[in-house]
């Protein structure tokens, strides 16, 4: 079965921190959840693995010994070895404390060299890469990672997607939380969050095929008022009727400038 | 020529066994806006430190505005530090007069969804209109040379496009700009690029000069995880993009080694971030 929302929202101190989400973590598939801070990426993971619970909706997810969650920039012990954040897992899941599984993510993680160093010691990537084979150790049905990618460089990031794509491939749900919107492709299926609600949701692809109207470029910000945002030394205009300003030549909108129209349109509708 | 009102030769910082900075030279001028594009723990904040006197090089020079760092060029710099400089438990007004007090200006205006705010403490506002008075606040003084560690860092779409419009308005007014990032994809916003890896300037240019040249191969293999498991043993960067695999910075001849003869394959042209995987990797 498949976990995720129906509807929910979640309530924290009083103010509605997100609201009506709508989430499908598939077994095998990689969910990504993207927003900047404060759209209600970490109160989506919390309230999947159950750390919070929701005023209103349904949640699905599978008993606790059966979930694996990595918190925001946590979950290695930085004065234990890699192996020992290892060996910690598995023993709380009752597993042999050294064991095929262990060795195997050793060596899909590149740590092997690394295994007696301190997790403190390790770069940001490498102690990335650490928790993310700490959440996937005990073969849970679902995987929850709250930004496993920020800060990291690109390289670092796309060894961490690596890793999911392995977490997915041996039959886990995987939800992994992310502030680039550039990591949408690299999942099955994405939520964008802003300001609690869903911005947009689907494949990389079908967000980006939802745009309506036309997007336009143009050198100067363009009269009117129509909606536009400027990128480096040119201006994205959006018509939402398909009738571009006329200094404006049409173009391809891209992922971002699908996202910002829709928080147009919200602002529009408010 | 444009003059120059910052620039850094070769500086460098040593924190006890890491060298944070690493012989790092760049150019800042006026009406222009250069990205320093890198990850967590490249160095950015800490160059950023040093080229505002806040923090001296142990090796190389920094000269602003034609002299060495010094309380008088501190006039002429506006600087949003990520923590955004502000106090939590004054209001939007009190900071913002305190700060203009401070370069003995007036205080600036607020204006669009910033009215209304000014009694509010700073510390109840949501993070993306925070780093908004932020940056109100670092350019209350019209600074001549603008440093922004992060300023969209928590900012939603709408949000991080007004803080970009208004980034290059100053620009357009005649300001120098330096900005942090680590979103690849703002990274097209900035008239020039210094990318920094392990403290070094890997790459540095206009957005097409670091991509010049730069390629990618592209493979739709039947099985993409075994492929992706295959690649990687091999020790190649993969990045999977949708049912894609893309490899920056790698020859066809060494995917189809590893893949075989007949695997698809297209070359195409490599995004900023895989250009940045490739320079970072040295290739």
């Amino acid at each position: 079965m498949s976990f995720g929302f129906t509807n929910v929202t979640v309530e924290l101190a009083g103010e509605t921190a997100i609201e009506n989400v709508d989430l499908e973590v598939e077994p095998g598939a990689i969910t990504a959840v993207i927003g900047g801070d404060g759209a209600g990426k970490t109160t989506t993971s919390r309230t999947l693995v159950g750390l919070l619970s929701p005023k209103a909706g349904s949640v699905r997810r599978p008993e606790a010994a059966a979930i694996g969650y990595q918190p925001e920039a946590a979950g290695t012990w930085r004065d234990l070895t890699v192996s020992e954040n290892l060996s910690f897992v598995a023993r709380a899941h009752g597993l042999p404390v050294v064991s095929d599984r262990h060795r195997e993510l050793l060596e899909v993680t590149g740590l092997g060299p690394a295994s007696d160093r301190l997790a403190g010691e390790l770069s940001g990537g490498m102690r990335q890469k650490l928790a993310v084979a700490m959440a996937m150790l005990p073969r849970p049905e679902l995987t929850v990672l709250d930004e496993p990618t920020t800060g990291l460089d690109p390289m670092s990031r796309a060894e961490v997607w690596r890793l999911l794509a392995r977490a997915a491939g041996e039959g886990t749900a995987v939800l992994a939380t992310t502030s680039y919107l550039n990591e949408a492709e690299r999942a099955s299926h994405v939520v964008v969050l802003d300001n609690g609600r869903v911005l947009a949701a689907g494949t990389a692809e079908s967000i980006r095929a939802s745009f309506h109207g036309v997007l336009g470029i143009s050198a100067t910000r363009p009269q009117g008022g129509a909606p536009a945002w400027r990128r480096g030394n040119h201006w994205r205009v959006w018509a939402p009727n398909g009738s571009l300003p006329p200094d404006a030549r049409a173009a391809a909108p891209d992922l971002e400038d699908v996202v910002t129209a829709a928080a147009y349109a919200r602002l529009e509708a408010s | 020529m444009t003059s120059r009102l910052a620039e850094t030769s070769e500086i460098s910082k040593r924190f006890v066994d890491n060298l944070a900075v690493d012989g790092v030279s760049i150019s800042i001028r006026a009406g222009e806006i250069v990205g320093l594009v890198g990850a967590n723990g490249a160095g950015k904040t800490t160059f950023i430190r040093m080229m505002l006197g806040l923090l001296r090089p142990d090796r190389g020079q920094v000269i602003l505005f034609g002299g060495p760092p010094s309380r008088a060029t501190r006039h002429r710099l506006g600087y949003m530090p990520q923590g955004m400089g502000l106090y939590e438990d004054l209001t939007v007004f009190q900071n913002l007069a305190f700060t203009a007090r401070v370069f003995g200006v007036e205080p600036p205006a607020l204006e669009g969804d910033l009215t209304g705010l000014g009694d509010t403490l700073v510390a109840d506002l949501p993070l993306g209109l925070r780093r908004r008075i932020g940056f109100l606040a670092a350019l209350s003084h019209h600074p001549d040379l603008l440093v922004l560690d992060e300023p969209t860092s928590g900012v939603g779409p709408l949000g991080r496009a007004e803080l970009w419009e208004t980034i290059h308005d100053a620009a357009d007014a005649g300001a120098g700009i330096l900005v942090t990032t680590h979103h690849m994809d703002e990274a097209e916003q900035c008239d020039r690029l210094v990318l920094l890896s392990a403290g070094r300037a890997v790459a540095s240019g206009t957005v097409s000069e670091i991509l010049a040249g730069q390629k990618t191969i592209e493979v739709t293999p039947a099985d993409p995880a075994a492929a992706m498991a295959r690649l990687g043993q091999a020790g190649l960067p993969v990045l999977p993009t949708g049912a894609n695999l893309r490899l920056p910075g790698v020859t066809i001849d060494s995917v189809r080694s590893i893949l075989g003869g007949d695997v698809g394959l297209t070359e195409s042209r490599s995004t900023l971030e895989e250009a940045f995987m490739s320079l970072a990797r040295g290739v």
